[in-house]
């Protein structure tokens, strides 16, 4: 149960360039924006769309080979597949969507039906096998598109924003849900998502793609922690620059610096998180080491804090209450400080 | 000033959103009005003259006259006939056109649309040309079989095919160009053929769409008149469906004939317009 893919595709202007492997049970969140290339590169792994180059194994077996010309399509294939809108079978109940894989696959009627029954009444839904899907709630359907998945025994299964079809307040529980039934699957899974907080609670690995390329991978805190671009390092709520680092002095832009709390040297991603920020209208006089001078360009409300953005030599994100909002009139175009502790910068090789 | 600052603005900008629906002001100009008025009388003037001049008292009994009855009998046989004929290859046809990426698609798109607007008289010329004894293909078949198709009952079916099918290939190409191809998708990972997922995904998923073509089609073959009396003539039992009967009843003198005829096809036209209302005049 274990994948390793090498992929090339090219659609006009958009290119696809990734390497990836998976261990067998290993559940690998795929991290990125729209348009970073997500869902193509699982319609290649699936079967469903022939790379330009590459080689794909599955559990061994070469699934994939364009030097040897070896495709294997989508049916031979025994990839799962779970999109983000579900797309089960309208016409078909419950239980005749799950049956669906298996008696595509020659089992016979019944023992498909007993298969499906079994599935479904481990994700919690025996009493709903003969409703048709539109009578089915969202968290339910994808249950049912999952045990689908599930019922042909896949070797891997690949999930396509299993969550972002579900409004807001059942996605929690739904996501531990998730979580439970893909550990107790024990294949290899890739769970597609630009939520990274889906990323964080699914995935045992990340994978973070953009534009088309692998731009950073590793376990989540790993991620979280040392984020090596900006949509990362937004989307884990970590503010990064990059710069040139001697001592305890890392050089940012043309006249920005950052005071470091531990030596470094060469380039350096610098991190530090949105909540470390300290905003002022005066120049700050405190402990602080670093304190730049910026224009606030967006204030935005996250929950019971407000994100701050501030735009300037050193561009940054931070996150304040909503009483120093007021205190200070923080408003688009305003001047302000901003200061951070050197102890609360994390540099790390670039 | 007034002109410099009109070439200022953006082309496309009208101070009014574009909107749907009535206007607010309900007043119509007489130059509309009465050409519409025209137009309307001239589609159902005809229709209330012949409900005005029905014998209704007579109908029963004309309408269970030998004559009638053998009609309509041929009528809905022939035509059911043709539209599951049609179902059976129309349908592949859609999906090849609709599914597929064969060299030509195009070409064979417009020769399928055709019929829909040659006068079926040709077509009936060309089905004579064609199938007739000294035909290309009726040549051979009468010369291998001794078979000969003109002026048959399946020469009649033949007829109404090759004007009906076009309405079921575009119904149900259109309906599955707009069908979502992703259920396709998850079929085949899940290990269906490409016949298991058109029989039980796609084709399922299309079934309004088959069924309204199939409607259509049914009417339409029902109707069909040109290419039927060309190819298949006008013989009691055999090939005179209910239109040529009307054709001849009128021809003869015998309008109160003619018009029970007409008003059993208007009956199924009205009743086709019912039945698919929700697909074709329910957005008016």
């Amino acid at each position: 149960m274990s994948l390793t893919a090498s992929v090339a595709v090219r659609r006009g202007a958009f290119r696809l360039d990734v390497e990836l492997s998976v261990a067998g049970g290993e559940v690998v969140a795929l991290l990125g924006p729209n348009g970073a290339g997500k869902s193509t590169l699982l319609a290649v792994l699936a079967g469903l769309l022939r790379p330009d180059e590459g080689r794909i194994e599955l559990d061994g077996d070469l699934v994939v080979d364009t030097v040897a010309r070896v495709h294997v399509p989508a049916r031979d294939r025994h990839a799962g597949l779970v999109l983000q809108d579900y797309l089960l079978f309208p016409h078909m109940s419950a239980l005749e969507n799950v049956a669906f894989g298996p008696r595509a696959r020659g089992v016979r009627r019944g023992a498909a039906r007993d298969t499906a029954a079994r599935l479904l009444d481990r994700m919690g839904l025996t009493e709903y096998a003969n409703r048709r899907p539109r009578e089915l709630s969202g968290g339910q359907q994808q249950r049912v598109a999952l045990a689908r998945a599930l019922a042909v025994e896949p070797r891997l299964l690949l999930l396509d924003e299993p969550l972002a079809a579900l409004d807001v307040g059942t996605r929690p529980a739904v996501r531990a849900g998730l979580r439970r039934h893909l550990e107790a699957y024990g294949g290899s899974t890739i769970v597609v998502t630009h939520d990274p907080l889906e990323a964080l609670v699914l995935g045992e690995r990340i994978i973070v793609l953009e534009h088309g390329q692998v731009v950073q991978e590793g376990p989540p805190e790993h991620v979280a922690r040392h984020p090596r671009t900006d949509y990362v390092a937004r989307l884990v709520g970590l503010n990064l620059l990059r710069g040139d680092a001697s001592g305890l002095r890392a050089r940012v832009g043309p006249d920005a610096e950052v005071v470091l709390a531990h030596d470094a040297s060469g380039p350096v991603h610098v991190a530090f998180p949105p909540a470390a920020v300290t905003l002022s209208l005066r120049e700050p006089a405190g402990s602080a080491r670093n304190a730049w001078r910026g224009t606030v360009a967006d204030v935005e409300r996250h929950g019971d804090l407000v994100r701050v953005t501030v735009d300037g030599p050193v561009p940054l994100l931070a996150d304040v209450t909503p009483l120093a909002v007021a205190e200070l009139s923080l408003a688009p175009g305003v001047d302000v400080w901003a200061a951070v502790k050197a102890t609360e910068i994390t540099a790390y090789p670039a | 000033m007034r002109r410099a600052s009109q070439s200022t603005k953006p082309r496309n900008t009208l101070p009014l959103p574009r909107r749907a629906g009535r206007p607010a002001d309900m007043r119509v100009p007489p130059v509309l009005l009465l050409p519409a008025i025209v137009g309307l009388a001239l589609l159902v003037l005809p229709m209330a003259g012949l409900a005005l001049q029905a014998p209704w008292s007579r109908l029963p009994e004309i309408l269970t006259s030998p004559e009638v009855v053998t009609a309509l009998r041929l009528s809905i046989v022939t035509a059911t006939t043709a539209t599951v004929v049609c179902l059976a290859v129309g349908v592949p046809l859609a999906w090849l056109l609709a599914r597929t990426s064969l060299p030509g698609r195009a070409v064979v798109r417009g020769l399928v649309t055709v019929p829909l607007v040659l006068p079926p008289v040709i077509g009936g010329v060309a089905l004579l040309v064609t199938f007739g004894r000294n035909g290309v293909v009726g040549g051979w078949l009468h010369a291998a079989f001794g078979v000969s198709l003109p002026f048959t009952t399946v020469a009649v079916v033949m007829a109404q095919v090759f004007v009906a099918m076009p309405f079921l290939v575009v119904a149900v190409e259109g309906a599955l160009r707009t069908a979502d191809t992703r259920y396709d998708d998850v079929a085949a990972t899940l290990g269906a053929s490409r016949w298991t997922t058109f029989r039980r995904v796609t084709l399922p998923g299309v079934a309004p769409g088959v069924v309204a073509g199939a409607v259509l089609c049914w009417a339409r073959a029902l109707g069909e008149f040109g290419a039927t009396v060309t190819f298949a003539g006008s013989f009691p039992g055999t090939t005179r469906t209910l239109p040529l009967a009307a054709y001849v009843a009128i021809g003869a003198g015998d309008t109160d004939g003619a018009i029970a005829i007409s008003l059993i096809m208007i009956v199924v036209a009205v009743s086709v317009l019912v039945l698919l209302r929700d697909r074709w005049v329910g957005q008016a």
